[in-house]
């Protein structure tokens, strides 16, 4: 019978089927672990008396609770609060009680968890992965099947590497077309998620399929898996290719010699056959497609950044454009911006500094506008300095922190001030998301760098040619 | 965890749609590391003003969950992020059981675990209720059915193994553990 690449990978982890009274049990390859999704976990597993079953298959990370000022070697961190570093604290003793490799602050792998475990090689295609968090979708841009899971479900998988499921629904996005000039996958999962709402989604998993996916970077087809979950479904993926191996290749964790050769030709079979059937199929073709803006509070509420915003449907696309202060057939371009955050799970490898950092070359911040730019690992953010776009961040007058959720998650001290609007490149525009009161617009790095350097919302194509030195 | 079945209360009426676990419990709230003690932050900023204050226009004015303990609220409930502190929030508070015609998924399945009962009402009765603030409901899990005081009861959909973990009060941990020869033979034949 021919199946998707989820079914396949679904099949394939199934240590028992499900029946009419029991999920089914299973398998997970990789489990990757937080300060803030897990504590609660390892303290039932203490009071069980239980053991972490495969510390070998767990990868702890600091990230969400992480100041991301700069520190002096041998000081400690400077924490927004106690709570903060006890988290941290909290993470390093279970994770030294029960063997588990932690990128703590001396890791030169430290970053956001997304961001690492791509980079170190440790996600690989046909795996299942969770994590205590909802953007674990980034992970199926490598053809895993991976997905955010609750605390008690990190104690499950801590206890028995196991997870009790049932199989959910398949949809397939086909997205054809090329992207035109400053189009970027944030674009382009941004209007997918305006396609079919912020419930599109719900109770399924996502294969991403077209000439479109297809031509894009490892890091352009983790941003778009990244915000699966602002659609709704709890993963999303990509048949692995040769793009995928390359950029596996030589990574830490990823298999070498002999053992490389036999997981390529593994993951080259990692793919749906050509007649499997999903659940829900739609099709969009992005060859019109402009850089994509926010206007609301929530993540289907994009548009074309020169467009107008639309009028009021609902009582909540009401209810949101007078939380934002903006009005319905406005121009979204224009919009006076106070912040511009850029970094996030979605948007902080190099590619989206380079990005950003084309933009802001030559320019400078007006003194109205405070900018942010957290990379997304220790990893990135030394390769970026390689590069010199720190040099550029900083003469445009931007922070250049260290690598952390930061402002994205807004839990670190990093957030803006009530009534400010920030443009972002992270995935949630929730009220409140980035600070209470806090307006947020999503955006594409190069669209947040264009923000940072005009002051409003602006097309970096219309931003007048610099001489750059 | 609230244990006794069936139970009768009051509705509360949260008229929203897509209310984000943001919403619930924001992530500024997030730094603990216990889960004991988190209703006082359960929809903090529709309550309390930047300043710790009562807001005016609070949603949840009038809302008491020692009567008024199922909560009624629009389409997409929880969406979001995966923080199981939304449903120890909501528990917490006072609430036992959500009311929608559509609950987020990560959400839908950390509140079921945690005894939150997550109830997908057909539209007829979720329009009703969304109107009928206040209306006495009787929730039965055995029978997976709602009576609503005034309207036709409905039957709800539960997954059988959460249903039975709730009403036994088990552990679905344990029923992971008493599997473990499958697990390890799993991973033998995979090795």
């Amino acid at each position: 019978m021919s199946r998707s690449l989820f079914e396949k990978v679904w099949d394939e982890h199934q240590v028992c089927a499900e029946t009419d009274d029991t999920p089914a049990i299973l398998y997970i390859d990789l489990h990757l672990v937080h300060e803030v999704t897990s504590p609660q976990a390892f303290s039932a597993l203490d009071a069980k008396g239980l053991k972490v079953r495969r510390p070998d298959r767990t990868l702890a990370t600091i990230d969400h609770s992480t100041p991301t000022l700069p520190f002096h070697k041998g000081m400690s961190p400077p924490y927004a609060s106690d709570a903060n570093a006890a988290q941290v604290e909290r993470l390093y003793a279970n994770t030294a009680h029960h063997r588990i490799e932690l990128h703590g602050w001396e890791s030169p792998h430290r970053g956001v968890v997304h961001v690492i475990g791509p980079e170190l090689g440790a996600t690989q295609p046909g795996m299942t992965i969770v994590c205590g968090d909802s953007h674990t979708a980034t992970h199926g841009a490598f053809g895993a099947l991976a997905f955010g899971i609750g605390t008690t479900e990190v104690g499950h998988v801590l206890a028995t590497q196991c997870l009790l499921q049932r199989k959910p629904k398949s949809m397939r996005i086909h997205v054809s077309g090329q992207p035109g000039p400053g189009v970027s996958a944030k674009d382009i999962i941004l209007a997918i998620i305006a396609r079919i709402g912020i419930d599109g989604g719900t109770g399924h998993v996502i294969e991403y399929t077209g000439e479109a996916i297809e031509a894009l970077d490892m890091e352009g087809r983790m941003t778009l898996c990244n915000m699966s979950i602002e659609a709704g479904a709890r993963a999303g993926l990509i048949a692995p290719d040769q793009t995928t191996f390359d950029y596996l290749q030589g990574r830490p964790h990823a298999p070498s010699g002999a053992e490389w050769d036999e997981a390529v030709a593994h993951w080259s079979d990692l793919r749906s056959d050509p007649d499997a059937q999903f659940d829900k199929m739609v099709e969009i073709n992005i060859d019109a497609l402009k850089p994509v803006v926010t206007w609301g509070t929530a993540p289907d509420t994009g548009i074309a950044i020169d467009a107008q915003i639309p009028p009021p449907k609902t009582a909540s696309d009401a209810k949101a454009l007078d939380y934002m202060q903006l009005q319905a057939g406005q121009d979204i371009a224009g919009a006076k911006v106070d912040r511009v955050f850029i970094g996030s799970c979605t948007n902080s490898r190099l590619n989206d500094l380079r990005a950003a950092a084309s933009v802001m070359k030559g320019r400078r911040i007006p003194a109205s506008v405070t900018a942010l730019v957290v990379p997304g690992s220790v990893i990135v953010k030394r390769q970026a300095e390689d590069e010199g776009l720190d040099k550029v961040f900083k003469a445009a007058g931007a922070e250049w922190r260290e690598a952390g959720c930061s402002m994205c998650i807004a839990m670190n001290g990093d957030k803006g001030a009530p009534g400010e609007l920030i443009v972002s490149t992270s995935n949630r525009n929730f009220e409140g998301r980035q600070g209470p009161g806090v307006r947020t617009v999503l955006a594409s790095p190069a669209v947040a760098a264009a923000a940072a350097v005009t002051g409003q919302i602006t097309d970096p194509a219309k931003l007048k040619q610099v001489a750059h030195a | 965890m609230p244990e006794t079945y069936p139970f009768s209360s009051r509705s509360f009426v949260l008229h929203q749609e897509n209310i984000d676990t943001d919403q619930i419990i924001p992530a500024r709230f997030l730094t603990t590391t216990s889960q004991a003690g988190l209703g006082r932050y359960a929809f903090h900023d529709w309550r309390f003003d930047g300043n710790g204050m009562p807001r005016n226009d609070n949603p949840l004015s009038g809302c008491d969950p020692h009567t008024t303990s199922i909560l009624v609220t629009g389409r997409n409930f929880g969406c979001g992020s995966s923080r199981e502190h939304a449903p120890w929030a909501l528990l917490d508070f006072g609430f036992r059981a959500v009311i929608s015609n559509e609950i987020a998924d990560i959400f839908h399945s950390n509140a079921a675990k945690n005894g939150l009962l997550p109830i997908i009402a057909p539209q007829s009765a979720h329009a009703w209720l969304m109107e009928h603030p206040g209306a006495g409901i009787h929730i039965d899990l055995e029978s997976q059915t709602v009576e609503i005081d005034g309207f036709d009861s409905f039957h709800f959909d539960i997954e059988p193994f959460a249903k039975h973990c709730l009403i036994e009060n088990t552990d679905p941990l344990g029923f992971l553990i008493s599997k473990m020869d499958e697990i390890k033979r799993y991973e033998e034949a995979r090795a």
